[in-house]
């Protein structure tokens, strides 16, 4: 059989190799355990890639090789070779198998193997896995969510007058069909609220069509990042984070919340907010601290907050929202709302006081929170390699007696199920769960950071070109629906021009905000003294008559 | 038994989670009533009273608020704490806008100042002196009454020398105070601040003004505590009433020693001595 010659001709290059592995000791194929299966068949696709280096993943396994560089292996570079390959590398070279089946871990049952499984649907080239390649096999797939999470097919139809290469019931249909040996895709796909319509219009978009408005935003946050990083080098703002390569996780994850599930950001999760229906103008807004800013230009750039969507306002020190969201849940859970409060934070964060807290807390106190780790291989300068030990951020789900589960963050499709489970999880139960979505940071930490200074440029390159979030659903979006293959007739869901169009228009809708947002003055100075108290004391009164005699003094020192 | 266990429980044993947790409680509505063991504790929970609860309401642009979190902790000597069961740390939280810090000096005040502060609409760190928790006897009314938060109490009148403190430290300048008549026949305006952040500066004020003298006294380190604060204040509303240089007495700036608790304490006869040094200044 294939397998075994392969597995043969592996066996003596690892053996020369990895000499990790001593379980290779004698009969090679014998004594390869599942593990050493995946590095192989990863190792051996490796091989054949001329720009890649193998050293990225037999780290692992060979210490006694080369001093290998930390950078982040590009998984998807053998695509092409390996369709859906079974391990994904991360940044600092932790290689990871993945699965196809969601299956979230309790302290009851632990996933075997010792690395956490990524779980994810839609590989690198847009196409849905073949589960038969998965490095990680689990028989059981929980299905937390009950069947009114899922959209009914049908249930809205499409809105009149919509494009038919736009119809998400046909686009449904055609991937079952496609999909038809695997059961398991079959069923996410018909369950994944990407794939259905929207039970009312959406504002922005003024359609129900999940996918397109999915897909939009996530251009519109990458052109909103673009060129509010360009205003801040211009010195139009002082300060700005950008998001770019973790669009998938904020989308996917708006888009499995209720509007009543209250998050908890850290500072990198615009993208949620965005999908709640915050406007570019009011992003602007907070940006560029003028009158018009909900927060009253009070704090920094990007420290969004809106108590009308149910987000709120970020604060700079890191993790502190996590036992706030513990915090948060428990007042739902008392009120016996229908709700889940969600809290997002990254890799850095992990390693905080607040955090352990707050895991513990919500564990022994039983409070319903979605914990969400965007594990973006970085914490400004620090990789992870540098951050922790263990396997990730997910395992200490066990060690808290908590679930855990762990998905690829760069697949939309796969964020937006998981969220789904995990929600569902947190409110049938009342209990907390753990979610670490894996992806990578491409941009800097913020405006002040250089990250050409401790990574390799190339690193970034390859990231943005072959395991980018964006990407990845454009090509599931440009790739030829099965039917219309059928009438010898491609016709994808999107065009490459219809891209085009969308990112040009987002981009337009970008620049015309900021030129408003620019314009308008900045917030009236009453806004200093108010707020520090429901009421304003005695002493600030006081302070705010010193503050406006001295400013009488000096008309033209003070100008706004 | 009154309320039920989801509502008064334990926690695992972590400050900054419990102070957390309240904030986030109360984030979405809930009052919570957070206790902390000792106010030496609060220290691992500085950051989420610092950084979080005292800037929640104003960061947010009045968006959001955590004013349903109150923050009990027992503070003060109680004759055989130590460094770490005896402290008052009132100053670094009065050090920061955005949160109001309340200290009641016996079982009455104490209520009507809890109920006050756990209606509040602004996060409180409500500081309870641990000596008075056995040791105190007083009539408390039994039903609802509440104490107004930034109002301090004129709890005797005099026209010589002002004095003011807060907490158990007002048991101590009661009985310097009567010290003083007794032996000197001066006549102490006694009061007690009861909220040190906001605090009252008028009422102080106008003491002062009649009596052109002020004592203040705390437990807590001399160097940067909240006397200095009442000291500035005064001297700056004050200055020209002011017949002698006001007086601080504190605790000395060290760690808050075990066997040298009576020597270290700002007991009734240094406040004695500072209040007969404030007079004879006078003269």
């Amino acid at each position: 059989m294939m397998r075994s010659t392969l597995t043969r001709k592996i066996t003596a290059k690892l053996v020369t190799k990895a000499s990790g592995i001593s379980l290779l000791a004698e009969n090679g194929a014998k004594y390869l355990s599942t593990r050493a299966l995946i590095v192989a068949e990863h190792l051996q696709g490796l091989e054949d890639a001329s720009t890649m280096t193998s050293s990225c993943s037999s780290k692992r396994h060979s210490r006694k090789t080369e001093q290998l560089p930390k950078t982040h292996t590009v998984p998807s570079l053998k695509q092409s070779s390996l369709d859906s390959p079974p391990s994904v590398t991360y940044t600092g070279g932790a290689e990871m198998p993945i699965t196809s089946k969601l299956r979230i871990y309790t302290k009851e049952e632990l996933p075997t193997g010792g690395t956490w499984p990524v779980f994810r649907l839609m590989d690198e080239n847009g196409k849905f896995r073949d589960s038969s390649c998965d490095g990680y096999a689990t028989t059981v797939r929980t299905a937390e969510s009950s069947p009114s999470d899922t959209p009914a097919n049908g249930e809205n139809g499409p809105p009149s007058g919509e494009d038919p290469r736009h119809n998400l019931d046909l686009l449904r249909s055609d991937l079952e069909h496609e999909y038809i040996h695997d059961v398991h895709i079959q069923n996410e796909i018909s369950r994944n609220s990407l794939l259905h319509y929207n039970s009312r219009e959406y504002a922005d978009t003024k359609s129900t069509n999940t996918l397109l408005r999915a897909f939009t935003h996530m251009i519109r946050l990458r052109q909103m990042d673009k060129i509010l990083q360009n205003a801040q080098r211009q010195g139009r703002i002082s300060f700005y984070m950008t998001c770019r390569g973790e669009e998938a996780i904020h989308i996917g994850t708006a888009a499995s919340l209720k509007e009543q599930d209250t998050i908890f950001a850290q500072y990198r999760e615009a993208g949620l907010l965005m999908w709640r229906g915050f406007t570019m103008t009011q992003f602007m807004d907070q940006c560029f601290s003028n009158s018009s800013d909900l927060g009253r230009g009070r704090q920094m750039p990007v420290h969004y907050g809106s108590r009308a969507l149910n987000y709120h306002t970020i604060s700079s020190p890191l993790g502190t929202q996590l036992p706030h969201a513990v915090g948060a849940a428990y007042r739902l859970k008392l009120q016996h709302d229908d709700a889940v409060s969600v809290c997002l934070f990254g890799d850095g964060c992990a390693s905080v006081t607040d955090f352990h807290s707050a895991l513990n807390f919500a564990a022994t106190l039983r409070a319903p929170v979605v914990f969400i780790c965007r594990n973006n291989g970085y914490a400004i300068s620090t990789p992870v390699t540098d951050q922790y030990v263990g396997d990730g951020i997910v395992s200490r789900a066990y060690g808290y007696g908590m679930a855990g589960l762990r998905v690829d963050g760069n697949d939309i499709f796969a964020m937006t199920a998981a969220i789904r489970e995990a929600r569902a999880y947190a409110l049938k139960e009342q209990k907390p769960i753990l979610v670490e979505a894996m992806t990578y940071r491409q941009g800097h930490h913020s405006t002040s950071d250089d990250s050409t200074r401790y990574r390799d440029s190339q690193e970034v390159q390859q990231v943005s070109v072959h395991a980018d979030p964006v990407q990845r659903l454009q090509h599931f979006l440009t790739s030829s629906s099965s039917s219309a293959a059928a009438d010898g007739d491609t016709q994808s869901f999107l065009t490459r021009n219809e891209i085009t169009s969308i990112k040009d228009e987002e981009k337009m809708e970008v620049l015309k905000c900021i030129q408003s947002a620019e314009t308008k003055g900045k917030p009236d100075i009453k806004y200093l003294f108010e707020d520090v108290y429901h009421e304003m004391s005695p002493h600030l009164i006081e302070q705010q008559e010193q503050l406006h005699e001295h400013m009488e003094k000096y008309p033209d020192r003070y100008l706004p | 038994r009154t309320f039920g266990k989801d509502r008064v429980f334990n926690t695992p044993l972590s400050e900054n989670g419990i102070a957390g947790f309240a904030i986030g409680y109360a984030a979405m509505g809930g009052t919570a009533i957070a206790e902390i063991q000792f106010a030496d504790y609060l220290f691992p929970a500085f950051d989420q009273i610092v950084n979080e609860a005292a800037k929640f309401r104003y960061r947010s642009g009045n968006q959001w608020n955590c004013g349903g979190v109150t923050i009990r902790a027992p503070c003060g000597a109680v004759g055989h704490g130590g460094h770490y069961h005896s402290q008052s740390p009132e100053a670094y939280f009065a050090h920061t806008p955005g949160l109001v810090v309340a200290m009641p000096r016996g079982p009455k005040a104490a209520k009507g100042l809890l109920l006050r502060s756990i209606r509040s609409k602004d996060p409180v760190i409500f500081l309870e002196p641990k000596a008075l928790y056995r040791a105190a006897v007083e009539e408390v009314p039994e039903g609802d009454y509440e104490i107004p938060l930034g109002e301090a109490e004129v709890l005797r009148e005099g026209s010589d020398v002002t004095v003011v403190g807060w907490g158990g430290q007002l048991n101590v300048l009661a009985k310097a105070c009567d010290l003083a008549f007794e032996k000197d026949g001066i006549q102490c305006e006694l009061i007690d601040l009861q909220t040190l952040l906001p605090w009252d500066v008028e009422t102080v004020e106008r003491s002062v003004n009649k009596t052109g003298k002020l004592v203040v006294s705390h437990e807590a380190p001399i160097t940067c505590g909240f006397g200095a604060e009442v000291t500035a204040k005064i001297q700056e509303r004050c200055f020209l009433s002011l017949e002698a240089p006001i007086q601080r007495v504190c605790g000395y700036d060290t760690p808050f020693p075990l066997v040298f608790e009576k020597y270290y304490i700002p007991d009734e006869f240094k406040n004695l001595e500072a209040i007969r040094k404030a007079v004879d200044f006078s003269q």
